[in-house]
C-alpha cells in the first residue's frame, strides 16, 4: 500500500506526473498488494459461520473466471462484515437474510445448509431468489434479502483493487495532456450505424 | 489612545458569503488597497485534508459509505457523497426552511470557504446579447448590454482560465479560452450524431486550466475535479482568490459566522453587519463603511427581509417589495443510455477533466416552429468512470441473477453507458419567490425561509422538446434509453435541485420594480451591493458562475471608485 500510496500522492506545485500508460501497472500493483494483505480475518459483526456462509454466497454471485478472481478473493465479505459492524440495521439485514437462507436450505436438501450443499444445490435455490419474478410469499424474504447481497457484494467487489483491475479502470492518475487512443475512436466508429 | 482602545475597529467592507461572488468582491477589494471583512458560515477549508481526489475507494475503510453506513440508508451528510469536495446539503441541520403547500422546491447550501465553487461543475458559459434584452417581451430587460458586460467577462475569464473555441454562435458568445480539451470516444460519437440531426455540438467551456495561470498549474486530468482539486487547476474561489487575498495582510477571515442582520443608521446607510458566532452562540457586529452580500441568492434575500427598520419595515433596501421574488433555477431533465458501439471499448483512461469536453448550444433560437420560449444546452455524461459504492446498483437491479453472467456483461457493458442532460431556462413567474416564514426560526434564531415555487407550461413545454431531442440523438447513436421515462410533468427537475437559485433581488432601472441599479448597488441603500445571482433579471440557459464573477467584479470595483470618491 505505502508503495501505491507514495506514487499516487501528488503535492501542490511540482507534482510529479505520472504518464498514463503506468497507471495500469500501478493499479495491478495495488491489486496483488491487497490480495496478500488478506491474511487471517476475525469478524467484527458476524459469527464465524456467517462470515463463512457470506463468503460463499459472494463468491457466487461474482466469481472468479479465467480473467480474475471473485468476490471472495477481493475481500467482499470483509467489506461487508465491516458495514455491519458500522450499522446495526445493516447487520440485521444481513443475519436475517443469511439465517433465512440456512433454514431453506436445511428445509430442502435433508439438513445441508449452505456451506455444506452441492454446488448444484446451491444454484437451485440461487435461481429462485435471484429473480424478482419469482416473488411469492414464500420467498419474498429471500428475494428482498438476495437484493441487498447483491448489491452490496457488487459494491464490495468493484470498489476493490481486484473489481477495478477487472473492469480495467486506469485513471485516477496524472496525465501531461489528454488524448483518446486512436484505436478506441476506430473501434465504437466501426459499431456506429 | 483611550479612543483607539475602546472602539472597535471599522472594516471599509464586509463580504459576506465567500463563493464566486463573495471571492470575487474580496479579490477585487483587496487588490484596491481595501481593509476587507469576510463573513463565512462554514469552516475554513484546507485542500489538503479536505479534497480526497486521488483516494481510491479501498483507501478508506468505509470507502464512502460513511462511518456508519450512512449511504445505505439515503442519510450522508454530504448531499454529493463522502469523497466530493467538501459540500453542503438540501438538508441542514439546525437550519431548516419550509415549502408552502403546493410548492416543490429543495434548498441547497454549501457551508464551507469557497461554498459552491469548491464542487460545482465548472461550466462556464457567457449570457447571449438577447438574454440581456430579450426579444419576446416575456421578461424585463437587464439594465446593461452584452457590450457592457463583454470587458467584465474578458476580466472574469482571463483571471479564472477557461477552456473553449470561437465558434461565431450567438447562442455561445466567444471569450477569450485556454485550448479546449480533446473529446472521449462517446463524445465523438455523440458529436456524429448531433451533426446528422444538424446539432451544433463544440468544446465545452470549463474553468480548467490547460495551461497554467497565475501560479495556479495546469490540469493533469485525473477526473476527479468535482473531489477536489489540490493543484487549483479546477477554479474554486477559495484557492485563486481567497488565500491569495488573506495573504496579502488586507483580508480578514470570519469563519463559523452567520450573518444574521444589516445594521443600518437613521440615514439609511448600513454601518454594520451582526452575526452569530457559531461556535460560541453569541451574537457579534463588524462595523463597516459598505458591506457587499453574497451568500447565494435565497440566503441573501432571507437577510435582507430579516433587516427590518422603521426605515425599511419590509427588510432593508425592500421598497420595491421584490426581495425574494422572481425565484428562478435552472429547467433540468435528464437520460442515460446504453450505447452498443461503446461496449467492450479497448480499456484506456477517459478521465480528461470532470465533466463534458464537448457540449451542445442552444441551436433553435428565433425559431418559430417551437411551442416554448428561450431555449436549452444540453450537457452530455460517459466513459469509464471511477467505480464507487452504488455505480453497478441500478444494472443489477435491472439484470438480475448473479454469477459469470452478470459479472460479464458489467464488464462488457462498463462504459457504455451515456448521460444526457439538458439545462434550460426558467421563466420567472410571480408563484415562484422566498420570503420569511412567520413561524420557524433556525437553531441561531433566525427567521427561516418559506418557499413557493412552481414550474409554467413554458417549462414542461421545453421538456418535452428535451425528451424528444434526446430520445433522436440516442437513436442516431444506435443506442436505448436506459432509464425510465416519467410522464411529463414528473420528468422536470425539482426546483433547485439543479442549485442555480437567481433573481432574489434584481437589479433594474426603476427603483418600484427593482432592487439594485446596473452595478447591483441597492437602490434604497448606496452602501448595500449585492454580488451573487439574487441580481440576475433572469436565468439564461447559461450557468450563472460565469455571469456571477463578472458582476461581482463589475460591481466592486464600481464600489471601490465610489469609496475612493467619497460617495460611499
Amino acid at each position: 500500500m505505502r508503495r501505491v500510496g507514495a506514487t499516487l500522492s501528488l503535492s501542490v506545485m511540482g507534482v510529479p506526473v505520472l504518464p498514463g500508460q503506468e497507471a495500469q501497472q500501478v493499479h495491478q500493483a495495488v491489486a496483488e498488494d491487497y490480495a496478500a494483505q488478506l491474511g487471517p480475518y476475525s469478524p467484527l459483526a458476524l459469527t464465524a459461520h456467517e462470515f463463512a456462509t457470506l463468503g460463499a454466497l459472494a463468491d457466487r454471485i461474482i466469481p472468479a473466471d479465467g480473467r480474475s478472481p471473485g468476490a471472495l478473493e477481493a475481500g467482499a465479505a470483509r467489506f461487508i462484515d465491516f458495514l455491519c459492524a458500522a450499522r446495526a440495521e445493516l447487520r440485521d439485514i444481513i443475519t436475517g437474510g443469511l439465517a433465512w437462507l440456512n433454514h431453506e436450505m436445511r428445509r430442502r436438501y435433508e439438513g445441508k445448509d449452505f456451506l455444506n450443499a452441492t454446488l448444484e444445490q446451491q444454484t437451485e435455490m440461487l435461481d429462485l431468489i435471484a429473480f424478482d419474478k419469482n416473488h411469492s410469499p414464500e420467498l419474498n424474504p429471500g428475494i428482498r434479502f438476495f437484493q441487498w447481497a447483491r448489491r452490496l457484494v457488487a459494491d464490495a467487489y468493484y470498489t476493490s483493487p481486484i473489481g477495478i483491475q477487472e473492469l480495467g479502470y486506469v485513471g485516477n492518475s496524472a496525465m501531461p495532456e489528454f488524448q483518446v487512443p486512436r484505436e478506441a475512436v476506430e473501434f465504437a466508429r466501426k459499431r456506429t450505424p | 489612545m483611550l479612543q483607539i482602545a475602546r472602539s472597535r475597529p471599522v472594516f471599509d467592507v464586509v463580504v459576506i458569503g465567500s463563493g464566486a461572488g463573495g471571492g470575487t468582491a474580496v479579490k477585487v477589494l483587496t487588490d484596491r488597497g481595501l481593509d476587507v471583512a469576510l463573513l463565512e458560515a462554514g469552516p475554513m477549508l484546507n485542500p489538503s485534508t479536505d479534497f480526497k481526489e486521488h483516494l481510491m475507494p479501498y483507501q478508506v475503510d468505509h470507502r464512502g459509505a460513511g462511518p456508519h453506513a450512512e449511504l445505505y440508508f439515503g442519510q450522508q451528510a454530504q448531499a454529493l457523497g463522502y469523497f466530493a469536495a467538501p459540500n453542503g446539503n438540501w438538508s441542514i441541520p439546525g437550519e431548516p426552511y419550509t415549502v408552502a403547500r403546493g410548492s416543490r422546491f429543495q434548498w441547497f447550501r454549501s457551508r464551507i470557504l469557497g461554498g459552491r465553487t469548491n464542487h460545482w461543475g465548472r461550466i462556464s458559459l457567457r449570457f447571449s446579447d438577447y438574454d440581456f434584452q430579450p426579444e419576446d417581451g416575456l421578461t424585463d430587460p437587464w439594465p446593461v448590454t452584452y457590450a457592457e458586460m463583454s470587458p467584465w467577462y474578458d476580466k472574469a475569464e482571463g483571471f479564472m482560465g477557461v477552456t473553449g473555441t470561437r465558434e461565431g454562435l450567438r447562442t455561445a458568445p466567444d471569450g477569450n479560452f485556454l485550448p479546449p480539451i480533446a473529446p472521449r470516444v462517446h463524445e465523438i460519437l455523440f458529436q456524429a450524431a448531433c451533426r446528422k440531426l444538424n446539432i451544433p455540438c463544440i468544446p465545452s467551456r470549463m474553468a480548467v486550466l490547460t495551461k497554467p495561470l497565475n501560479g495556479r498549474a495546469a490540469c493533469h486530468y485525473c477526473g476527479q475535479c468535482d473531489r477536489g482539486c489540490r493543484t487549483a487547476s479546477a477554479f474554486t474561489s477559495s484557492q485563486a482568490m481567497i488565500f491569495p487575498a488573506m495573504a496579502s495582510g488586507r483580508l480578514t477571515v470570519f469563519t463559523g459566522a452567520m450573518a444574521r442582520e444589516l445594521v443600518a443608521d437613521s440615514s439609511g446607510s448600513v454601518t454594520a453587519v451582526s452575526y452569530v458566532e457559531k461556535a460560541s452562540r453569541t451574537e457579534k457586529q463588524i462595523r463597516c463603511r459598505a458591506v457587499v452580500v453574497a451568500a447565494s441568492a435565497c440566503e441573501t434575500a432571507r437577510l435582507l427581509l430579516n433587516s427590518k427598520s422603521s426605515q425599511f419595515p419590509n427588510g432593508i433596501a425592500n421598497s420595491s417589495g421584490e426581495v425574494g421574488r422572481r425565484l428562478t433555477d435552472t429547467v433540468g431533465y435528464g437520460l442515460s443510455a446504453f450505447v452498443p458501439a461503446l461496449a467492450n471499448l479497448p480499456r484506456h483512461n477517459s478521465d480528461g477533466i470532470k465533466g463534458m469536453h464537448v457540449y451542445v448550444p442552444w441551436w433553435l433560437y428565433g425559431d418559430r416552429q417551437k411551442d416554448f420560449p428561450r431555449g436549452y444546452h444540453i450537457e452530455i455524461g460517459g466513459g469509464f468512470q471511477l467505480p464507487e459504492l452504488g455505480s453497478f446498483t441500478e444494472q443489477c437491479a435491472d439484470y438480475q441473477g448473479y454469477g459469470k453472467a452478470l459479472k460479464d456483461r458489467i464488464r462488457e457493458e462498463y462504459g457504455a453507458f451515456i448521460s444526457l442532460g439538458g439545462r434550460g431556462e426558467m421563466i420567472s413567474n410571480a408563484n415562484s419567490y422566498c420570503e420569511i416564514d412567520p413561524q420557524a426560526v433556525d437553531s441561531w434564531g433566525i427567521p427561516v425561509l418559506r418557499f413557493h415555487f412552481a414550474w409554467s407550461d413554458h417549462e414542461f413545454r421545453q421538456v418535452r422538446h428535451m425528451e424528444q431531442t434526446f430520445a433522436s440523438i440516442v437513436e442516431t447513436m444506435g443506442g436505448k434509453i436506459a432509464t425510465p421515462q416519467p410522464p411529463p410533468p414528473s420528468a422536470i427537475s425539482v426546483g433547485g435541485m439543479i442549485i442555480h437559485e437567481s433573481g432574489t433581488a434584481r437589479m433594474g432601472r426603476d427603483p418600484k420594480t427593482s432592487v439594485l441599479n446596473e452595478y447591483c448597488q441597492a437602490h434604497d441603500v448606496k452602501n448595500l451591493f449585492i454580488a451573487d445571482a439574487a441580481p440576475f433579471v433572469t436565468q439564461p440557459d447559461k450557468n450563472v458562475t460565469l455571469s456571477i464573477v463578472a458582476f461581482a467584479w463589475r460591481a466592486s470595483e464600481y464600489l471601490a471608485e465610489e469609496m475612493r470618491k467619497g460617495n460611499v
